[in-house]
């Protein structure tokens, strides 16, 4: 029974990190109707600072706080450098120009800073563990990254839904140009949204800089499973994204507890050790394929165009 | 006028004879990028060492290296090898680091009569039936070093082990290679995905279960991921942790204090106590900066091995049954202490626990900490009809 509770508490926290990494993807998407597929190398971005903030200030508060200030930056560099000049072109040309800088980044992280892996220690507050009822132990970290997650949805929210800036950013999202007509300077709203993206990417990439192997490639694996929690979330919703992150992250955990378990029932050991192993990895796209079955849109509904835009992304 | 063509003739013949031999063509095929790319950086230095230290020679012959990346691609590599052979007329081959690109560039390398040196790939296809005379690996054959393990793990007394690996060939290799020797109950075999970030559910699950022992093939960014977390969850304190290709020179930068006192196997470590690795270490870390892997010492031995098969054949390598007869001999001083070929041009050599731990100078490296196996070939020598 503990186990179960432990494993749903490390589903919960898998999620808040997708959801982390998911929230400025689809926001940019809501809003700007474009696929930032630089978002991956952002939240690669904020790792590396992270690693290197720490090294340099010897705090890892200092890393967090640089990842977070210079990756928002670099997204306000993308919409002038990329978002701006494209906007009105079709939904591929936005795709390809951040595909590009994904090599570029990517390529460039490995010139400066080599092949090899690099890594962070855990700030040192946070680096124990806590005792759970039946003898297991739990790190510290991940209950406080769960705490920070859960913070920055409760935020994202509270931004949106209740500030005067959220507002402009909601009618941004379902008309731009009345919005403009109305004397609102749209290119500002875009920007802002742009940096909030890349804000949240460099967080998410710094949180989890103590946890992961921070190297190059580290931005690919997590921008397809932010994909993921977008579409299931339905493309564009953060209320949705949220929902969709702690569904997918639950259900890869319980997939990898449990499949192989299940399958016994039903299987001999020796064929449920085969099947479990791929099932648990197949897991969150069957609960994709199960949400778009049952909701075209995704959980929160989206829009046609939006669900076009997804398939899009998903097979760039 | 006959007579002065011929005083001609006589005055150039010993300048004919003097003339050096052209300089050998060796072509390092290795990924260099990629997420691999940090194994192949070790075993190209390695070998460019060994080439620095001679002189930018081989056997006393000057040595053109051409370096390719095979992007740990299969169709990339083989056009990559096919152009060393075809066009750059390469001599010998120094490659690959992955078992995949292995069985790609094997055909076509080979096959064309070029010798084929493997600095770390030593997949079991080419150790038994599949075996050429063209090939010889400096490293192991794969099975090997997870057989170590087993064997470990049963001499320890360890009953109950938890076995993780990635969902494909080569993890379930490395599961099959540690059970070989393992008698003890298997709790469970965790297969994750390739590009898995989060361990925290095998890590519960290990917590629960209470193993006597855990075994992990983990290899690159995933060891890096593994063992920060399992030493994270607290669990690196209460269970000995066994492991392949997850604790080493390639992932302990990033893992740090994390893999502290965590187990691996390899025939080899930086501290190991001969002269010959004294002075390979110490040159290698003067050069480039950083502490040698396997794959560096690997790659190394194979810069040796063709030296001391030149030094043979006087620099010849068109005889090429006498040059592999001199490959066969490798008498050379491998910074691993004693080491021969097999008829199947793998290694026949001993196997060590090693130890992850951190240098006076605050770098960490791999320790030998006991011999496992002493002369030990591979098991599918006996399936190769090479004699």
């Amino acid at each position: 029974m503990t186990l179960l509770l432990v494993q749903l508490l490390n589903g919960l926290q898998l999620g808040v990190l997708l959801f982390l990494i998911a929230a400025g993807l689809t926001l940019v998407f809501g809003v700007l109707d474009v696929i930032n597929l630089a978002h991956g190398v952002q939240y690669m971005a904020g790792a590396y600072l992270a690693v290197l903030g720490a090294q340099w200030t010897g705090s890892f508060w200092w890393g967090l706080l640089l990842a977070a200030v210079v990756s928002g930056g670099i997204g306000l560099g993308l919409n002038a450098a990329v978002f701006r000049p494209l906007r009105g072109r079709d939904h591929l040309d936005p795709v390809l120009a951040t595909f590009g800088l994904t090599l570029l980044f990517e390529e460039g992280a490995r010139t400066l800073f080599g092949p090899a892996p690099l890594g962070m220690a855990l700030p040192p507050g946070l680096a124990g563990t806590v005792g759970l009822p039946g003898g297991l132990q739990y790190p510290v970290y991940r209950l406080a990254l769960l705490g920070a997650g859960l913070g920055v949805a409760a935020v994202l929210w509270a931004v949106i839904e209740r500030t005067r800036a959220g507002m402009l950013v909601r009618a941004a999202a379902s008309d731009a140009p009345v919005l403009g007509a109305l004397g609102v300077d749209v290119g500002r709203v875009f920007a802002g949204v742009l940096g909030a993206g890349g804000l949240l990417a460099g967080f998410a990439g710094a949180a989890a800089a103590p946890l992961i192997s921070v190297e190059p490639g580290m931005g690919g694996n997590v921008l397809i499973l932010a994909f993921v929690v977008v579409v299931v979330g339905g493309v564009g919703s953060v209320r949705g994204a949220f929902v969709a992150a702690l569904l997918v992250g639950l259900c890869d955990t319980l997939g990898r507890g449990y499949a192989t378990e299940l399958l016994r029932a039903v299987l001999s050991p020796s064929a449920a050790r085969m099947a479990g192993p791929a099932l648990a990895s197949m897991s969150i796209y069957v609960l994709m394929a199960g949400v778009l079955a049952w909701r075209p849109g995704g959980l929160a509904g989206g829009l046609a165009g939006g669900l076009a835009g997804g398939a899009a992304g998903g097979r760039a | 006028m006959m007579r002065q063509w011929l005083a001609c003739l006589i005055l150039l013949a010993p300048a004919a004879v003097a003339q050096p031999a052209p300089p050998l063509t060796v072509g390092v095929l290795v990924t260099l990028s990629g997420p691999g790319a940090v194994l192949g950086q070790h075993a190209r230095d390695g070998f460019l060492l060994a080439l620095a230290q001679r002189g930018n020679k081989l056997g006393g012959r000057e040595v053109n290296v051409v370096v390719a990346d095979d992007e740990l691609k299969p169709d990339v590599a083989v056009a990559r090898a096919r152009r060393l052979v075809e066009q750059d007329h390469a001599d010998f081959v120094v490659g690959p680091i992955f078992s995949n690109i292995l069985a790609a560039i094997f055909k076509p390398v080979t096959g064309a009569n070029t010798i084929l040196i493997s600095p770390n790939a030593g997949a079991s296809t080419f150790a038994g039936k599949a075996c050429s005379p063209n090939f010889f690996v400096t490293s192991y054959e794969n099975n090997q070093v997870h057989e170590v393990m087993g064997a470990y793990a049963q001499e320890r007394g360890f009953k109950r082990a938890f076995l993780l690996a990635p969902n494909y060939q080569a993890g379930r290799d490395a599961i099959g290679g540690f059970k070989s020797k393992f008698g003890g109950e298997v709790l469970d075999e965790a297969f994750v995905p390739l590009t898995q970030i989060d361990f925290q559910a095998e890590l519960a699950r290990i917590a629960s279960l209470k193993p006597d022992v855990v075994f992990a093939f983990m290899p690159g960014g995933l060891g890096v991921n593994l063992v920060k977390q399992f030493r994270q969850s607290g669990l690196a304190d209460t269970i000995p942790f066994l492991s392949a290709f997850t604790v080493d020179e390639s992932t302990l930068p990033a893992q740090k204090e994390a893999a502290v006192g965590l187990y691996g196997s390899m025939t080899w470590a930086p501290n190991m106590d001969n002269p010959a690795n004294k002075a390979f270490v110490t040159a290698f870390e003067a050069a480039y900066k950083y502490v040698p892997g396997s794959y560096a010492m690997q790659g190394f031995d194979a810069g040796q091995l063709i030296d001391s098969a030149l030094k043979q054949t006087g620099g010849a390598v068109d005889d090429k049954d006498k040059l592999r007869a001199a490959l066969r001999r490798a008498d050379f001083a491998s910074p691993r202490g004693a080491f021969r070929f097999n008829t199947n041009g793998y290694p026949i050599q001993d196997f060590y626990l090693v130890q992850a731990a951190q240098r006076a100078d605050g770098l960490f490296e791999t320790q030998i900490r006991s011999r496992v196996f002493h002369d030990y070939a591979d098991n599918f020598a006996k399936e190769c009809p090479l004699q």
